[in-house]
């Protein structure tokens, strides 16, 4: 970053007259509270090339709008120096479903205005009004009715529309086959002069339909691909070196095999290639799952999406673009998907009875009572009274109030579900598989012990190590922050590539380096006064998990791992754990590991977290990542679990588990609610009256039972 | 009952306003974060 140019005091100008801008978005887990918003908002606008930062502290998302000149990688180490961890959000992934749910409220708020103000004649009318205020108020519904009707219906129509055109049924066929009957019904009624409109039945139908559909909306989280977000992992393009000698920039998708890529320092490969000249070591975590760096010498391939830790090199290109091994992850991952996006879920099962069922007995009441002599104006009305008992209001309700009780539970203790559905695939769990690296273990090397380092040691080794992106400096930077110490003033810090991190702090050489002899296990030497100091490090397990383990065996799931790290890695770990482990998996394998469980009748809940694991995230039953994971998998998962903790896992199936009991209750109490009400109707007693008393009634028993999950979720994760 | 004449037309233009006052903030993005409207008003503005 140079500082020629003062930082702008006006943002939003700067943007007009700079490069056109363009909008980034970071997830930051870390912000919390007013001041990191104030600090984030105002270190951002600082930075020169960034017109403007804005905090999202819900979603906990920074969203900055900057000149293309200014990449994503530098605005982390912005943040980073602000003090937060970032990934990079994919672009806007929440638009349309936004849109979507803004729709579904709009047409809630208009059935709620309705609602309440029909409502209020209707109670005048039920407590007994003379024949011309009857009349008045009946037509005074009308007005509000309709209009009405016709907005905050559409979604249901249209939907309803959709399946009858192709020749199926759903549940917005008996719905919107009931709100139009009831509404025309109670037109005729108003028009005649009649005792009974059912406008107020019509709109607090769809009123209760709309919150049971707005709620499952807001669960939807973004799209589940994620396989933009993992192309995008791909370095964007290299320094080619032309045969002049002369390097110039090509994109990744102009890149050609037997080309010759200069790779610097902290720099993502752009193509899979042969190590031609230098040595380096190449961090693989990502893409294969293995926890230590690589070492690549002349001679190595090396791949699109690792990153290079250590030296420039040269790499010349043998597969580029759609032929790389990222390329045919991510076509792995979009073959995965599409199986999931078969699964039925339990709502629409449950309508693919009812609806069909609904109308039969609709039609019956209908006939019946024209053979036994009715007018066909009576046998309408109680056709349609049928219709708007067995309505299936609770229905509406019953999968969602259940969900959005969970989900909202379980986002307290840490663990984001996406949408409805992922609940329901998660109740059905029975085998678990986990990755290793980053799953089973934190991911990152951690310093083994900080014992031996005293306090003036601890201050420069983190003002050495947080100045530098290597696995190693931001383990041991993550380690001692947590230990609350303050990084000293280390001045000149540079990073001699391959070797460390150097610097002087009052007026002494001081470093960070790799120890001189190699060894089996990472380690770096802290060189403070003249002393060497060896510290240590192992990606170490997750501190809760043979508890984590446990609480899943007692649920009934069997666990086992699925690494793509090497066998001697994995073999430790499992021998601890005592679980069934397969090592070396590229991510095909891991993927048909799935699918030879699906076709044994198995439903998979899988864990992982890095690229490797993308194809089997998306392909699995259902699947969980751990939110320290590439933002392929986040995206490719069902869930998002935070923190360092494995138990939100365990604590997921167990709630889904209860959402999934809690469900089958309230069909029960909605259908058992019908079994009383549906006798009436038939016999031509439901009154207005009465079918509104039963269908709040019923609404409210479903989501006041819905509501105990709160507490039973809560009870669970302690 | 010519007072319903008044009342009733009043009663629905204040639930209108207040509907499409809620339209309005919708529109707005008032509903996007609200914990940091919560938390905005405790950031000192003393920077130009």
């Amino acid at each position: 970053m140079n500082a020629i140019t003062p930082p702008p005091p006006v943002p939003v100008e700067t943007a007009l007259d700079t490069a056109p801008s363009i909008d980034s978005r970071f997830t930051v887990p870390g912000i919390r509270c007013a001041g990191c918003i104030g600090k984030i908002e105002r270190g951002l606008g600082l930075v020169p090339g960034v017109a403007s930062a804005r905090v999202n502290l819900s979603a906990k998302r920074v969203a900055v709008s900057h000149a293309e000149t200014l990449d994503a990688e530098t605005l982390i180490e912005e943040l980073r120096k602000l003090g937060f961890e970032a990934e990079r959000a994919a672009d806007n992934p929440l638009a349309r479903d936004d849109v979507e749910t803004k729709r579904l409220i709009r047409a809630l708020a208009v059935a709620g205005f309705g609602m309440m103000n029909i409502m209020l004649f209707s109670v005048s009318v039920w407590s007994g009004t003379d024949a011309v205020t009857r009349g008045m108020f009946h037509w005074i519904s009308a007005l509000i009715g309709i209009p009405v009707v016709v907005y905050s219906g559409r979604p249901f129509f249209a939907s309803a529309w959709m399946a009858l055109k192709y020749r199926r049924t759903n549940m917005d066929v008996p719905i919107s086959i009931g709100v139009i009957l009831a509404t025309g019904m109670s037109l005729y009624e108003t028009l005649a002069g009649g005792e009974h409109a059912y406008f107020d039945g019509a709109v607090m139908l769809l009123f209760f339909l709309l919150a049971g559909r707005t709620l499952d909306a807001m669960m939807r989280g973004r799209a589940r691909s994620g396989i933009a977000a993992l192309l995008g992992r791909m370095g964007r393009g290299a320094q080619v070196i032309g045969e002049d000698g002369t390097a110039r920039y090509v994109e990744a998708d102009k890149l050609r095999p037997g080309m010759t890529m200069l790779v610097a320092a902290g720099e993502a490969l752009a193509a899979d290639g042969e190590v031609v000249e230098g040595r380096t070591t190449i961090d693989t975590a990502m893409l294969t799952g293995e926890s230590a760096p690589r070492p690549a010498v002349p001679g190595d391939l090396v791949h699109a999406g690792t990153i290079n830790l250590g030296n420039p090199v040269r790499v010349r290109v043998t597969a580029a673009a759609q032929d790389t091994a990222i390329a045919d992850i991510a076509r792995l991952m979009d073959e995965a998907g599409q199986s999931r996006s078969r699964y039925v879920r339990v709502a629409d099962r449950a309508a693919r009875l009812y609806a069909p069922a609904v109308h039969t007995l609709a039609f019956l009441s209908f006939c019946s009572w024209l053979i036994a002599g009715a007018s066909v104006y009576k046998a309408l009305t109680i056709a349609t009274a049928v219709l708007i008992i067995t309505c299936p209001c609770a229905l509406g309700l019953a999968v969602p109030a259940a969900q959005v009780v969970a989900a909202g539970a379980l986002m307290r203790r840490g663990l984001l579900i996406k949408d409805g559905s992922a609940l329901e695939r998660l109740a059905e769990a029975d085998e678990v598989l986990l990755d290793k690296t980053g799953t089973l273990t934190l991911g990152e090397p951690r310093p083994v012990t900080l014992a031996m380092l005293g306090p003036r040691s601890r201050a420069i080794a983190l003002g050495l190590a947080q100045a530098s992106r290597h696995p190693l400096s931001r383990g041991l930077a993550h380690a001692l922050r947590g230990e609350g110490v303050e990084p000293a003033a280390v001045e000149l810090v540079r990073e001699a590539a391959g070797s460390g991190m150097i610097g002087r702090c009052d007026g002494a050489e001081v470093a960070l380096l790799r120890p001189e002899v190699e060894t089996d296990t990472l380690a770096v030497d802290l060189l403070v006064d003249g002393t060497r100091t060896r510290i240590t490090f192992a990606d170490s397990l997750r501190p809760d998990v043979t508890e984590t383990l446990a609480a899943l065996k007692a649920q009934g799931l069997t666990a086992a791992i699925a690494s793509g790290d090497r066998v001697e890695a994995v073999g430790g770990v499992a021998r601890k754990l005592g679980l069934f482990a397969t090592a070396a998996m590229r991510p095909a394998d891991k993927l048909a590991l799935l699918e030879r469980r699906a076709a044994l009748g198995h439903k998979v809940l899988m864990v992982g977290d890095g690229l490797n694991d993308g194809p089997a995230l998306a392909g699995a039953h259902v699947s969980l990542a751990p939110g320290g994971a590439s933002d392929v998998s986040q995206q490719a998962a069902d869930g998002v679990f935070v923190g360092e903790r494995l138990m939100p896992v365990a604590t997921a199936v167990k709630v889904a588990r209860a959402t999934m009991r809690v469900v089958r209750q309230n069909f029960a109490m909605a259908v058992g609610y019908n079994v009383l009400a549906v006798p009436l109707a038939i016999l031509g007693h439901v009154t207005p009256l009465v079918a509104a008393l039963a269908m709040s009634g019923s609404s409210l028993l479903v989501v006041g039972n819905s509501l105990r999950l709160a507490r039973a979720a809560g009870k669970e994760a302690q | 009952m010519t007072i319903l004449g008044f009342m009733i037309p009043l009663s629905l233009a204040m639930g209108l306003c207040a509907l499409g006052t809620f339209f309005w903030t919708m529109r707005s993005g008032q509903y996007e974060d609200m914990d940091g409207a919560a938390n905005r008003i405790l950031i000192d503005e003393d920077a130009p």
